[in-house]
């Protein structure tokens, strides 16, 4: 019997998941000195070493081998079903590869020497929002999907306010369980009207159902305000950059990197169980997306903490990822094979790419701030030098984030651009715009992670703690580099993620859609990027020869050849953000807080900024205002007093009561 | 059932209105304890005997009519109160309110579908009766030891209402449902200690300092 489980593959990934969900548990036990955390690491290891093997080849099998497995308890709402198709098979990998490389990061990031009143709860809920967020993805069953997602949203609460003694943490905490929570309850409303509609919690097979328009327009309403709240889609993505600047960084990994795809599954999966999709949810998914990459990214590279950034940056991808679901839809509705194909696969693609690249951004904000004990990145500067490794790696971030060669973002991204180009000569080329969109998006995010890695690690110091900054430990730098190994292979050869994609597309994609060959060679992609870093190595090598002949001098960076240049005339990332800034200003406003000057000789005077978010401070947050006004009386309810919640008790009795009658 | 389980469970009834109507603690256990002597041998009376039965009696007799009442005795003489002093819903009021729930658990009871056998029985009647008299007590006294009369006056309730079921209930039911009651005391016990450690008195309307704001 266990020798059958070892052989059946789908089996090996339920154990993972459950070996997921205990990692945490030596943690829990052993808070006493590093064992605990380490054993916790090493079951993320096995956890992952069960499932991805699994997993890859399930995907490459066609999936055809698509297992169930039915759970029969007697629960109310039926028999649970547990299945393994090609989607849930794809979004399970991100799962697996960012929850062992952020146990490993842990290590060194968030000891349990160091962070003892912390670090057992957040390995303890690390494995365990792994394990919820896989139990998501292969839910198949309205009710368990509920439990699986309340997990997931609950242990991402727990793990984002690992540190709790900050006001700061804790409202980030408030919003985002609220955010969540109405989310949430979208959820309810979508499974409940799955429930009427097809009789069970059970989820309908794939085209299976078949609804009114008006039945439909409201699932799918109720999936996109559900999902759409957790992918962080604007404007619902109040809850996200706070939640992501607070974390801890590996969580921010996990949380960026993942839980926000889950978001994407869940829409996707929805779309499946619809035999045919109106062409307007595909335009409202592409605008949607192409508003949100835009906003995003335009928002992010205002920002002055390098995480808050990163986390503006992840709504750009989702975003990006979207409008590439928005495409598919498009063209499955007018036709159109190829741009079908092109928009979901560049939209999984690069559901893929950001769950390799994000994570390392946040990794390396991680070590960044482990060195310098700051997330301003006005207090930066320099680190270059003192961190050679983790520059190196941000930098191979960096280059990937921005879709640049050779790296991946490039390729997925290239999916898209090629679908969009595609419609420019069709008879109503709308969908062609959506190309300077991407490019604009592409080009600001430049700027932005210019702004990000040179005022970071480029330059002087321009703090203390910048001019102490030092190396990361082997234990951050190997997850990291492992990650960035990753980007690169997939912007070489694009085709070995692409055979990961394609059988997920089969089960989404209508028959024959899926086409044979990639519109261009892949083996282009391998060539281009391989052009570009044997070019950019021996520029480099040519310059270092030629500096080597030259007589030269040596000042400080950005010295601008000044006779006594300091830190402080550097470029900062305020600075270098302002002109972008000043474009950007109906999106992002600047709140200045300024001591007042006065008399002849002022005495010494702070000057500090705020980069705020029109949307939410203009809109989101006015309007949550009111609705706590207006549901004052709410409070006026919950009394305190214990003999009046009797009487609610004693009340609600007597009305049932006379309800009976 | 005959005449004297009916008279049996008119004493109940009258022992409700005692509860309500005293000040004094040591006089409202005692009324209660006096109810679960009486429901006690209630099933002996209604029910043809057997030795499950007697069990059931035996064991009640002593959970309701001994261990409890002298529990919660102890923790009174340890608090050092005798009286209930300002209740939320004054002694007459309660009397009346419980008049009132009276009449109207026998108007209820009459409406309710059930099974022609138990039609007429002062059973239902009472049980409810009894029940929102525990409420009653909950909801209008302020010290934690009259809470836990409250809760053995609606358990009370609960009771008479099995006894429509005494035949068909196995032992573990019965053994579970004392069960619980004896843990819910212990429960309310720790609970008056920790009230009366923290806030130097068992008035439960000082709980409300624990309300978030």
């Amino acid at each position: 019997m266990l020798f059958d489980m070892i052989r059946d593959p789908g089996a090996l990934v339920l154990a993972a998941i459950i070996v997921a969900a205990l990692s945490g548990l030596p943690a829990l036990l052993l808070r006493e000195g590093p064992l605990g955390q380490q054993i916790s690491a090493a079951g993320a290891f096995v956890s992952s070493l069960l499932a991805l093997p699994s997993l890859c080849y399930l995907l490459l099998q066609g999936g055809a081998a698509a297992s169930s497995y039915t759970l029969n308890w007697n629960l109310p709402f039926g028999p649970c079903e547990i299945a393994l198709d090609p989607l849930s098979l794809f979004f399970l990998i991100p799962i697996f590869v960012v929850f062992p490389a952020g146990s490993l990061y842990a290590l060194g990031y968030w000891p349990a020497a160091t962070r003892r009143t912390s670090a057992y709860s957040v390995t303890f809920f690390y494995g365990l929002l792994s394990a919820a967020m896989a139990l998501v993805v292969v839910a198949r069953n309205g009710a368990l999907f509920m439990v699986a997602w309340e997990m997931m949203a609950l242990s991402g609460y727990f793990l984002l306010v690992a540190e709790h003694g900050e006001e700061e943490v804790r409202s980030a905490g408030i919003v985002y369980l609220v955010a969540s929570h109405l989310g949430a309850a979208a959820l309810l409303a979508l499974f409940s009207g799955l429930r009427i509609a097809t009789g069970g919690f059970g989820f309908p097979a794939p085209g299976a159902l078949q609804l009114t328009q008006g039945g439909a327009t409201l699932l799918f309403c109720a999936a996109l305000i559900g999902f759409g709240s957790k992918a962080g889609i604007m404007p619902l993505h109040i809850w996200l950059p706070s939640a992501h600047a607070n974390a801890p960084s590996h969580v921010s990994a996990l949380l960026s990197g993942v839980m926000l795809k889950l978001g994407i599954y869940g829409i996707l999966r929805v779309l499946t169980f619809f035999p045919e999709h109106p062409l307007w949810w595909g335009g409202l998914l592409t605008a949607l997306g192409l508003t949100s990459a835009l906003m995003g990214i335009c928002i992010a590279s205002a920002q002055k903490d390098i995480k808050r950034l990163l986390a503006y940056s992840s709504i750009e991808n989702l975003g990006i990822i979207t409008a590439g679901i928005g495409v598919f839809l498009i063209g499955q509705g007018t036709g159109n094979a190829r741009l079908a194909y092109l928009g979901l696969a560049g939209a999984l693609f690069h559901i893929l790419n950001h769950a390799l690249f994000k994570p390392l951004m946040f990794f390396g904000a991680g070590s960044v701030m482990h060195a310098t004990g700051t997330r301003e990145l006005d207090r930066m500067g320099g680190l270059a030098t003192r961190m050679p490794w983790t520059s190196l790696l941000a930098l191979a971030g960096s280059v990937a984030i921005c879709g640049l060669p050779p790296f991946n973002g490039f390729a997925s991204e290239m999916l898209l651009y090629l679908g969009f180009f595609g419609e420019a000569l069709a008879p109503e080329p709308y969908l062609a715009l959506g190309a300077p969109v991407l490019a604009l998006v592409g080009g600001i995010a430049v700027i932005c992670f210019v702004k990000l890695y040179g005022i970071t690690f480029l330059g002087a110091p321009r703090s203390e703690g910048a001019a102490h900054g030092h190396e990361a430990p082997f234990s951050m730098l190997a997850p990291m580099a492992l990650l960035a190994a990753l980007c690169l292979t997939g912007g070489l050869f694009p085709q070995l993620f692409l055979a990961l994609v394609n059988p997920a597309l089969q089960g989404i994609l209508p028959v024959g859609f899926v086409p044979a060959a990639l519109p261009i060679p892949p083996l282009w992609f391998a060539a281009a990027g391989g052009s570009i870093m044997v070019l950019s190595l021996s520029i480099f090598l040519v310059l270092r020869g030629k500096g080597r002949t030259l007589p030269s001098g040596s000042g400080p960076t950005w010295g601008c050849g000044y006779l006594r240049p300091a830190a402080s005339m550097q470029y900062t990332a305020s600075s270098f953000g302002a002109f972008f800034g000043s474009l950007a200003t109906p999106l992002i406003r600047f709140r200045i807080k300024a001591d007042a000057i006065s008399g002849v000789a002022p005495a010494a005077a702070r000057l500090g900024y705020l980069p705020e978010e029109t949307v939410l401070h203009r809109l989101v947050l006015p309007a949550v205002n009111l609705a706590g006004i207006a549901c004052a009386f709410v409070m006026r309810i919950q009394h305190g007093l214990m003999q009046v919640y009797i009487l609610y008790i004693f009340v609600t009795l007597l009305l049932l009561m006379l309800w009976v009658h | 059932m005959n005449s004297l389980a009916d008279q049996l469970l008119v004493l109940c009834l009258l022992l409700n209105f005692a509860v309500l109507g005293t000040s004094r603690l040591a006089f409202s256990v005692r009324a209660v304890a006096l109810q679960g002597v009486i429901l006690g041998v209630l099933p002996a009376i209604v029910h043809p005997f057997s030795w499950h039965l007697a069990l059931i009696v035996v064991s009640i007799i002593l959970a309701k009519g001994a261990v409890i009442p002298l529990l919660i005795i102890r923790a009174i003489k340890k608090a050092e109160i005798e009286r209930e002093f300002e209740p939320f819903i004054g002694y007459i009021p309660s009397l009346v309110l419980g008049a009132l729930f009276t009449s109207l658990a026998f108007i209820f009871a009459a409406k309710l579908p059930l099974s022609p056998e138990h039609e007429g029985l002062l059973v239902v009647p009472a049980s409810i009766a009894t029940l929102m008299c525990g409420f009653l007590v909950l909801m209008g006294r302020r010290k934690a030891i009259s809470q836990v009369i409250g809760y053995l006056l609606m358990e009370n309730g609960i009771f008479i209402f099995g006894l429509l079921l005494a035949d068909a209930m196995p032992v573990m039911v019965e053994a579970g449902a004392l069960l619980d009651l004896l843990v819910g005391v212990f429960v309310m016990g720790i609970v008056i200690n920790h009230i009366s450690r923290e806030f130097s008195s068992i008035d439960t309307s000082r709980l409300s300092a624990l309300r978030e704001e």
